[in-house]
């Protein structure tokens, strides 16, 4: 009989060892190590979003037990989960700051790795997978923001279909295909909710697993002015140390979640009337406040085109360019040094920044 | 007999992976066809009464009145005009609102300023609001297509 916790675990070590063999795994746990060196708290962040990433399919879970999807009851049953259900306005609020942080720590992720070339070769397929789970997110938390049916969420949908609708020959056929129809009715609220529960895990799913295999697959990549330094590379094991400290930074992360949930509790704001004028003081999620700004200040027309789809295609060509970004920087593929890009990125950064902040502070209310 | 042998090696794989092909294709297309919503069967409606008398409605003021499935403005101008409206945004599919204090149609979400002719004055809107034909017979106004 085993005596204690320790001895009963090494027992049922032994039997799995006895049946499929470990020692791979083993070697694995033994030999994975993350390179120390003055940028290494950049590697982090993946980890941060990837633990915020199980916090949404947790609460999103308990969230789907009492939520109903359709425009007669997803407020209701809202309102039902914040105001009746024991701790239910506790589940939500993680769920709805949880997503916001996680798009935070999510772009401090893409644009650490942006800035330390990590994208380079033999990098370029994490770099695609992961541009392709930005695009997910962002997706994930644009349907999600709809699923309540308040207002807010019903013009920001509508606002955000018609972006897609501005796309050139097919833009039409997209925004219909978003909607489930003309406009955004109840019909467009069990498409989202199809996206956000169902085809956007399963792509998650997917493509993080292909991501989490390649980081694993080819280590961590070191900056390229460390690499060049010729510097003897320090490293330390994965486990315990690197992992320990990651819990230190998941259980951060877990109280200031539980301390936003707590004392901001997030706003249910009012139903949805598909017949009332849009809000004063209306605006999106902060990740898409710096487009929000932009289509704001573009002029109506820019030559003959109208000024939005100006705008729609410009933000297209930033993603394409992120997105292609391993394949342009020429340079730094071949070891060199890249200041180029560097600066198209310090570009795009400021840019967000600049323009989400404007649209916090400018003026043109009522 | 290689060259022949790898030959119908390679004609048995074209088959097969034409075959695989045809059949992706075969089985994507009700998928992405299922994708697309149906035309709504709603007919297109050219007129709508509104719910309110002519002497309700103060002057300087505008109100949201569903016009089918989509939300029309009704404005009474300061002189007293009765004028209407499609109070969908020219730009991205806002709703419309009356500011009494500007005298004018505004839009919330991007700051786009129509004057009381639905003309789009400030802003980022491309094209004038919609413009409908009010009519009053007696105690009801009536706004219809085609003003």
């Amino acid at each position: 009989m085993p005596t204690s916790l320790a001895e009963l675990a090494k027992i049922l070590n032994a039997w799995v060892d006895e049946r499929i063999d470990l020692s791979g795994v083993r070697e694995l746990i033994r030999h994975k190590v993350v390179p120390v060196h003055r940028h290494t708290v950049w590697y982090y962040f993946g980890g941060m979003t990837l633990f915020l990433f199980i916090i949404q399919v947790l609460t999103g879970i308990l969230l789907l037990l009492y939520y109903r999807p359709s425009a007669e009851e997803a407020f209701e049953s809202v309102q039902f989960i914040v105001t009746e259900v024991e701790f239910g306005w506790l589940i939500r609020s993680i769920h709805s700051w949880s997503a916001n942080l996680l798009v935070a720590t999510m772009m401090i992720h893409l644009f650490s790795v942006y800035f330390t070339q990590a994208y380079r070769k033999p990098r370029e397929i994490t770099w695609l997978s992961g541009m392709s789970l930005f695009g997910i997110f962002l997706f994930f938390g644009f349907s999600g923001y709809l699923l309540p049916w308040n207002e807010l969420a019903y013009f920001a949908t509508k606002v955000g279909t018609d972006v897609a609708g501005q796309v050139p020959v097919v833009g039409h056929l997209m925004a219909r295909v978003l909607r489930g129809g003309d406009d955004v009715t109840g019909a467009t609220l069990s498409r989202f909710y199809g996206f956000h529960v169902a085809i956007l895990p399963l792509a998650t799913t997917a493509i993080l697993g292909l991501h989490l295999f390649l980081v694993q697959k080819q280590g961590m990549s070191v900056p390229p002015e460390i690499e060049r330094s010729g510097q003897p590379l320090r490293t330390m094991p994965f486990v315990p140390s690197f992992l320990l400290r990651d819990l230190v930074g998941w259980l951060s992360a877990l109280a200031v979640l539980g301390a936003l949930a707590a004392y901001f509790p997030w706003e249910l704001g009012v139903k949805a009337d598909p017949f009332a004028p849009a809000p004063a003081g209306i605006r999106p999620e902060w990740y898409f406040m710096y487009m929000f700004q932009t289509l704001k200040y573009i002029p109506a027309k820019i030559g003959p085109i109208d000024g939005e789809v100006v705008g729609v295609l410009g933000f297209g060509l930033g993603g394409l360019f992120l997105l292609l970004v391993p394949f342009l920087d020429r340079k730094t593929a071949r070891g060199e040094k890249s200041p180029l890009f560097f600066w198209i990125g310090v570009g795009i950064v400021t840019y967000i920044v600049v323009l989400s902040v404007l649209g916090y502070v400018a003026p043109g209310g009522k | 007999m290689e060259p022949l042998a790898s030959s119908r090696r390679g004609f048995v794989n074209f088959l097969l992976g034409s075959g695989f092909g045809a059949m992706a294709v075969w089985m994507l297309y009700p998928v992405l066809r299922y994708l697309i919503p149906p035309k709504s069967g709603e007919a297109t409606i050219a007129s709508v009464p509104v719910p309110w008398k002519p002497a309700e409605i103060k002057a300087n003021s505008g109100r949201i009145f569903k016009f089918g499935s989509q939300p029309g403005i009704l404005v009474k101008t300061p002189a007293g005009d009765l004028r209407a409206f499609a109070a969908t945004c020219t730009h991205l599919n806002c709703t419309v609102q009356y500011r009494e204090e500007k005298q004018d149609i505004w839009c919330a979400c991007h700051n786009g300023i129509y004057d009381l002719n639905g003309k789009n004055v400030s802003g980022p809107p491309p094209r004038p609001l919609e413009p409908y034909k009010v009519n009053v017979k007696g105690d009801q106004i009536v706004v219809s297509k085609g003003a």
